[in-house]
């Protein structure tokens, strides 16, 4: 039985027969483009070492009787260097599951964006919405398949779906844990001491939110790759909402505030002789 | 004979500082024309600046090789936008498409340091930042290239504008005056050339509003 062809409808194809003299490469499905050396890994190394990429983070997420609560700073680092105070680093995938940046900032934003893509597709191809294993097997096997390239990927999925809150994590090594509680980047043991000796499943949402608060606020005072300004999502049945955005400066005052000491009162007393 | 390995770079840095700043109605993208490459100066007069759309402006530091290839894929990408779309992209748009170029080449990435800056369908001015691998956000402000450190501080200081991820959210674009927006731009510049090798000959700055695009340039030390 003769095959049926198809490659008439293939979209590449349509462009190509039509004009000639475009140029395929701008109109093809991208691909990357990896560099002609017989070292990659030496190669990549010294990318990574001239165009140091934004990095560095505090990250956190955790499933309570109320749902997922989400949290992160914002500060991305070049070197030694802020790059910025403002990364968002909680990726709306879409209106009920939320990615969380850790590692490489292009890294973490690009696939995001490509697995709010796929999930998208999912939901056109089946009629239903796809489920938090599903989204973060997607990412993952994508990660896995780039392994050893450079990639720097440490990422949490949280969403709700038909089977209640999730939460993944997956990294560019290729692994994904399902879990209850993780915290990534490098001010997560900061972020670890507050949140495993404050949690507990039956949490109300707000003190969730302010258990999440005080761990980031806390790594942020302890990493120097940390800061700016603590933002806390909560995933609920409904989907997503952002809770606050605090800078963890003024975070740092409303907890410890400034006691005037008597020292000071008494210099404020002298009178000028 | 011990094997010898090699030690050419595909990669140069020509320096250079390219700031830009959003206004409420206006944006200002600035750039220095020198280009040099190790303690040479190469030219005093390059354009570090490109317009890609009508409310489009990027100015891009780094290796102006990579940087003029990523200007051609760009401006091709657009025109043909325009013939599918028979509209000019947005500025939001053109920045989400520059980060994907850049991450297309995440192997073997394109050594450019942008800022993207124009006026968002709003008319508000827009300023987009970007690492050399594509990762951007949208801020008030921002510099890059080699006098960035020297002059993101004292914009912050200036400038300082709430972050756009503080709740209630808070405007992020500057409360100045296009003018005075203009005087600052000039300002770092100046203040940039007397401490950076790579910054001076002079700075050249695009004003984006609603009346359109106009040029500016000045002089800077040329030493």
């Amino acid at each position: 039985m003769m095959k049926i062809d198809f490659s008439g409808l293939d979209p590449s194809m349509l462009v190509k027969g039509n004009a000639e003299g475009l140029d395929d490469e701008i109109l093809a499905a991208p691909s990357f483009k990896l560099p002609v050396t017989v070292d990659f890994d030496g190669f990549q190394k010294a990318a990574v070492q001239m165009v140091k990429p934004a990095k560095g983070t505090t990250t956190l997420a955790f499933i309570f009787k109320d749902g997922v609560m989400v949290a992160a700073d914002s500060r991305a680092s070049m070197g030694g260097y802020i790059s910025s105070q403002s990364v968002k680093k909680i990726i709306e995938i879409n209106p009920y599951m939320l990615g969380t940046m850790a590692g490489g900032a292009a890294d973490c934003q690009f696939w995001h964006r490509n697995l709010g893509i796929k999930c998208r597709l999912h939901e056109l191809a089946n009629k239903r919405r796809i489920s938090v294993a599903g989204a973060s097997k997607l990412l993952a096997n994508i990660l896995y398949s780039y392994r050893g390239m450079g990639l720097s990927v440490g990422t949490m999925i949280a969403g709700w779906d038909e089977k209640g809150p999730g939460l993944y994590y997956v990294d560019s090594e290729g692994g994904r844990l399902k879990g209850t509680r993780f915290s990534v980047g490098s001010g997560s043991p900061y972020a670890y001491g507050v949140l495993d000796s404050g949690y507990r499943f039956d949490l109300s949402v707000e003190e969730a939110a302010e258990l999440a608060r005080r761990a980031i606020y806390h790594a942020t005072f302890r990493d120097g790759a940390s800061g700016g300004v603590a933002s806390v999502y909560h995933v609920g049945p409904s989907g997503w909402k952002k809770l606050s955005g605090d800078d963890v400066g003024e975070l740092h005052y409303s907890y410890y505030p400034v006691e005037p000491t008597t020292v000071e009162q008494e210099m404020a007393d002298v009178p000028i002789a | 004979m011990p094997k010898q390995q090699a030690n050419w770079s595909p990669y140069d840095n020509n320096g250079g500082t390219c700031v830009a700043i959003a206004g409420a109605d206006y944006c200002v993208i600035a750039a220095d024309t020198r280009m040099s490459t190790g303690y040479s100066i190469l030219t005093r007069d390059y354009s570090k600046i490109i317009q890609l759309a009508d409310k489009s402006v990027m100015a891009s530091s780094g290796f102006q090789a990579d940087v003029r290839a990523l200007q051609k894929v760009l401006a091709a990408r657009h025109l043909i936008y325009q013939h599918q779309h028979n509209k000019q992209m947005s500025c939001p748009a053109m920045a989400q498409l520059l980060s994907n170029t850049l991450y297309f080449k995440r192997f073997f990435p394109y050594y450019a340091f942008n800022v993207l800056g124009g006026l968002d369908s709003e008319g508000k001015g827009c300023v987009f930042t970007y690492d050399a691998v594509g990762s951007y956000e949208r801020v008030g402000y921002s510099a890059q290239g080699s006098g960035a450190t020297l002059i993101t501080p004292f914009l912050d200081n200036q400038l300082k504008s709430p972050s756009p991820l503080l709740l209630p959210a808070k405007d992020a674009v500057t409360p100045l005056s296009e003018i005075e927006a203009i005087d600052l731009v000039k300002t770092c510049f100046a203040s940039a050339t007397e401490r950076d090798i790579y910054t001076g000959d002079k700075v050249e700055m695009l004003v984006l509003n609603a009346n359109g695009i106009r040029r500016e340039v000045m002089e800077l030390r040329k030493d």
